[in-house]
Order: C-alpha cells, then sequence, then structure tokens
C-alpha cells in the first residue's frame, strides 16, 4: 500500500525511536498466549530478543513456534500479551498503523514463499516497487548489490521453481531484507536441508546480520546448528519457556525438557560449550 | 487465518463418541443443522470477502496492471471456448426450434425466437459457466497455492494487503470481460443459428433477420448484459475465496478447486432465476 509510504515518523516520534535503538534488548516478548477453539497453543511466552544478535527459538515439532511468530509478525493476533518493539506495542496496533511498522520487520517462510509468477529479480525487487519511490535504476542496483551479497547475482532473471532450496532460500533473505528491515525472522531455515546447504544457511544468518546489521529471530529444532549460531536461546516446551539465555548456560542444566532435548538430539555438552558463540 | 497446512488438531480430530453406530436423534439432528447451516455460513464468508472487496477496490494504489493480466487471461483466454460453445448452441437452438415450430407453421419466428433466448439467458448462463470452469477454476487453484505455500503471508508480512493484490483485480476483471464474452457468445450463437436455419434448414434469411431485430430489442440485451456483469463478479468472488481460504496442501487446494466450479454453477443458475425475476417484476 504505497499511498502511504510517504507518512514519516513524526520528531518526536523519532526521539523515542532513536533512544530506544541504545537499547540491547530489540523487541521484549511478554506473556503472549494464543488459543485455536479450546486448544490452548501458547500458554504466556515470555522472552527477549537481543539487538543485532541471533536469536534462537528452539522446541519440538508443535511446540508451537511457528505459531508464535506469526503472533510476533502480527500475522495474527495474540489473545493477550504484548510485542514492544521501539517503545511501540506491536502486538496492539491496528491498520495503517500496523502496516507502517511491519516494514521494519522481514520473515523468511520455511518453504521460502517465494512469488511463482515473478522471476527472483522481481521478487526481490517487490518491496521496493510496492514502499519506495525508488526509480527503476535505484531498485536495478539495490536489488542486484542484495544478489551479489548473496551469492546469487548470477540467477537474477530465473524462476523460483528452477532453483535449489539453498538458492530458494537466499532470494527469500534478499526480499525479506530488501527494505532494510531491522529484524529477520527466519522459520526452520535448515530443515529438510543437506549438511553442506545447513551451513550455509547459517553463515548466510550470520553474514546478513553484520553486514546489515539486523536482529534475527531463527526458528529451529536442529540442537547442533543452534548452538553454532545462537548468541541466545529460548526453549519451547509445549507453548511454555522451558528456558531462556546463552547457549551455555542451556547446556548446562542437568535434568528436564532441554536436558532430555540435548541428549535425545547425541550432541555432547563438551561438544556445545567448545562450538558455541562467545 | 489457518497458516501453513497443518494436520487435524485434537479439536477437530473425531472424538470416539463421533464415531458411535447407529441411529441416534442427536445425530440426525447435527447432520440437519449441519446441512441448513453451512450454505448460511459460507453466504456468510463470501459476504465478509465482498465487502472486503468492495473496500480496497476504492483505494489506491490501482493495480492496473494486474488488472490487464488477469482481463486478458479471463477474456482472451475464453474467446475460443467461449465462441465454439456459442456456435454449437445457437446451432442446435436453430435446429430444435424449427423443427418444433414447424408443427404449427411458426418456423419463420425461429429468428426472433433464437435472439431472445440466447440475448436473455443462454448468452450470460453459457458464458459464466465456460468461464468459471475455465478461468476461475484456474484462480482457485493458482490463489490456492499461493495459501497453501505461505505466498499470502508473505504478502502481509510485505505490507501488502492480500484482498487488494489478489482478488480486487481479478473481481474486477471477471465484471468487465464477462459481459463482452457474452457479447461474442450471442454473436457466434446466432450467426450459427442464421447458417443452421437459411443454409440446411430452408428459412429464408430476410425473414430469419427480419424478425429478429423486430422482436429483439434492449431490454432483453440489458438483462443478458447485466446477469453477465453479475456472474463476471460472481465467478471471481468464489473462486478467489476458495484459494484465499484454502488449507490443507496440494489435495486441498484440489479440494477448493473442484468446490470452486459446483459453487459456481450452482451460484450462476440460482442468480440468474433471482435476475430473471426481478427484471421481469414477477416469479418472486
Ligand atoms: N491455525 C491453527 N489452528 C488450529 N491449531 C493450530 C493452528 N496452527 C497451529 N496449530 C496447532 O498449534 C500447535 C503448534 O503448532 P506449530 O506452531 O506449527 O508447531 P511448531 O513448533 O512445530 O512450529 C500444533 O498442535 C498445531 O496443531
Ligand atoms: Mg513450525
Amino acid at each position: 500500500m504505497g499511498w502511504f509510504s510517504a507518512s514519516k515518523p513524526s520528531a518526536e516520534e523519532q526521539a523515542r525511536i532513536d533512544e530506544a535503538k541504545q537499547d540491547p534488548v530489540h523487541m521484549y516478548v511478554r506473556n503472549i498466549h494464543k488459543s485455536y477453539g479450546d486448544h490452548h497453543v501458547l500458554k504466556g511466552i515470555t522472552f527477549d530478543v537481543l539487538r543485532q544478535k541471533t536469536n534462537v527459538v528452539i522446541g519440538p515439532s508443535g511446540s508451537g513456534k511457528s505459531v508464535l511468530m506469526r503472533q510476533v509478525i502480527r500475522l495474527e493476533t495474540p489473545d493477550e500479551g504484548e510485542v514492544v518493539v521501539n517503545g511501540v506495542n506491536y502486538a496492539a496496533l491496528k491498520g495503517m498503523d500496523l502496516e507502517r511498522v511491519r516494514r521494519n520487520m522481514g520473515m523468511v517462510f520455511q518453504q521460502s514463499a517465494l512469488f511463482d509468477s515473478m522471476t527472483v529479480f522481481d521478487n526481490v525487487a517487490f518491496p521496493l516497487r510496492e514502499h519506495t519511490k525508488m526509480s527503476r535504476k535505484e531498485i536495478r542496483e539495490r536489488v542486484m548489490d542484495r544478489l551479489e551479497s548473496l551469492g546469487i547475482g548470477h540467477a537474477w532473471r530465473k524462476w523460483p521453481a528452477e532453483l535449489s532450496g539453498g538458492m530458494q532460500r537466499r532470494v527469500a533473505v534478499a526480499r525479506a531484507m530488501v527494505l532494510e528491515t531491522d529484524i529477520l525472522i527466519y522459520d526452520e531455515p535448515t530443515t529438510g536441508l543437506d549438511p553442506l546447504t545447513v551451513q550455509t544457511v547459517d553463515e548466510l544468518i550470520a553474514e546478513t546480520e553484520e553486514k546489515f546489521g539486523v536482529t534475527s529471530i531463527v526458528i529451529s529444532h536442529d540442537m547442533a546448528s543452534v548452538f553454532r549460531i545462537a548468541d541466545r536461546i529460548t526453549f519451547l516446551y509445549f507453548g511454555e519457556v522451558a528456558a531462556t539465555g546463552a547457549p551455555s548456560v542451556l547446556a548446562e542444566q542437568s535434568e528436564g525438557p532441554v536436558a532430555e532435548y540435548i541428549d535425545a538430539s547425541g550432541v555432547s555438552r563438551e561438544f556445545i560449550v567448545a562450538h558455541s558463540k562467545g | 487465518m489457518a497458516g501453513k497446512a497443518t494436520a487435524p488438531t485434537d479439536a477437530q480430530r473425531a472424538t470416539p463418541e463421533d464415531e458411535e453406530e447407529g441411529f441416534s436423534l442427536k445425530k440426525l439432528g447435527e447432520a440437519i443443522a449441519k446441512f441448513v447451516l453451512a450454505p448460511i455460513a459460507e453466504l456468510g464468508t463470501l459476504a465478509r470477502l465482498l465487502s472486503q472487496v468492495l473496500f480496497w477496490v476504492v483505494r489506491p494504489p490501482y493495480r492496473f496492471r494486474l488488472f490487464v493480466e488477469q482481463a486478458e487471461f479471463i477474456g482472451v483466454g475464453s474467446v475460443f471456448i467461449v465462441g465454439l460453445t456459442g456456435f454449437f448452441v445457437g446451432a442446435v437452438l436453430g435446429l430444435q426450434l424449427v423443427d418444433g415450430f414447424r408443427d404449427f407453421g411458426a418456423e419463420n419466428q425461429t429468428g426472433a425466437v433464437v435472439g431472445i433466448a440466447m440475448a436473455r439467458e443462454m448468452g450470460p448462463v453459457f458464458t459464466a459457466l465456460m468461464v468459471s470452469s475455465r478461468a476461475g477454476s484456474a484462480m482457485t487453484t493458482e490463489i490456492g497455492s499461493m495459501r497453501v505455500s505461505d505466498q499470502i503471508n508473505a504478502l502481509i508480512t510485505m505490507a501488502v494487503n492480500p484482498v487488494q493484490f489478489l482478488i480486487v483485480p481479478r473481481f474486477v476483471a471477471g465484471i468487465v470481460m464477462v459481459p463482452i464474452l457474452d457479447v461474442l457468445f450471442c454473436s457466434i450463437g446466432l450467426f450459427g443459428a442464421y447458417l443452421v436455419c437459411t443454409m440446411l434448414l430452408g428459412i429464408d434469411p430476410g425473414i430469419f433477420l427480419g424478425q429478429m431485430r423486430w422482436l429483439v430489442d434492449w431490454p432483453d440485451m440489458m438483462q443478458g448484459l447485466i446477469k453477465a456483469m453479475v456472474f463476471g463478479g460472481t465467478i471471481s468472488l468464489i473462486a478467489c475465496r476458495q484459494g484465499f481460504y484454502a488449507s490443507g496442501g496440494a489435495a486441498g487446494v484440489g479440494r477448493a478447486t473442484n468446490r470452486s466450479v459446483v459453487h459456481n454453477a450452482i451460484a450462476i443458475l440460482a442468480l440468474d432465476y433471482l435476475i430473471t425475476a426481478l427484471v421481469l417484476g414477477q416469479g418472486i
């Protein structure tokens, strides 16, 4: 809806945003509840998302990770709770306010969700054409710059169906961050990929963070990969946060669902401590 | 809005009581309630979607390029099938009417009756049924695939309203293109009837055309065009509704496409009666 793209935050609002940017916590998720009918999926989720870090949400499948992300990015409205970004409670926004703030967040869906009626170039150019008044030339430069820095510049003319899973994910990342979003959410970015591609995607997430200063939220159920990339881990267990903190702290747990999950994944604690970031 | 396709939740899954065998009054009551309530709920869903479409259709940005794409898909893409069915419907109508009218010596009226039948009924109804099965089903499949592969969610996260982006252009294109196809159907149909009646059945060409021109007038044409417009909007709305709320992966999209064609056929025939009764001011 490009017609309100001209609406800029007021000076007052801008000052508040600038101040909020000093806060090492980028997003406060507070007491999120969500039910479908009488199925209570999220039962009061609370955790912090660190600015310009990799924040992993991990948990067994069916624990509510995707549902949580749908609330955070406001594809759905939580029944209860707050999502505070730059001092604004995202969970309570409606209509045009929501649309404006939404452009600060991008999401890379599990199946990439590229528009299959558009080429790679048009997919990545889409948010720019929708929301900016950039000229054709500027759009071309920005899109090619993003594609090249993600190593897929050569594929700009291809159709999504012609790309491998790993390449599709790169295009999806390029599209999600082409508007200079601050927060990027990845829903199971490595599930179903081969080990080499998993590594490439992990590197991609770290690179994107460094190059463009974004805050990443990564959903995963793969223990080994998580400890390699995470600055902070939140463990979701049947709609509740079982643990949240630095990877090494989680690895130290000797009982409870987190410990069970680590044991079941076959990754040794020594490996985790040795390979985790920071 | 169901995000990605998931297996039925515990709440949706059948409980042991549901599988209880034999007759029970409760089960009968539930079946009747479902039979009566489902269509009402469906109409509610369509009404809600229609109100969103009307809300977004007047708001910029006007996606003219998307409209042209859809108009081309619905219109140009259907020319052949609509023309072909038009020809045969006209031809067979001519054949039947001449045969029937001969019994009481009225075969010279054939041109007029074919003209009225085509303009008021056959044109809009057949055109709409053809467009629904060709373009409507494709719309459902396309939008349904976008739904189950999260492309619609991707649009939302990019702050693009999916109703405005996907449904509005198809809705407007339906309203614009089906009347044009209707005119095509009627023209070719009359040509088919003319050929059969004059060349094969020995009706005088002058009388055929003269009767037709004398009896078919503007109100007949308008009635047909109004129907075609309403059907055009309906086809797109129902097709988009089925795709937009599809769930359950590729199989779910297949079922949605199936429903799209069935619901459209029912809607077209029911609306045809309703509009006819309203226009003629009788029969309600
Ligand atoms: N739209 C929905 N309607 C009803 N139940 C849902 C819906 N989406 C998810 N659920 C249920 O919520 C639970 C968590 O799902 P999800 O967040 O997809 O799990 P995961 O952690 O694997 O991503 C599951 O039991 C699922 O069946
Ligand atoms: Mg999931």
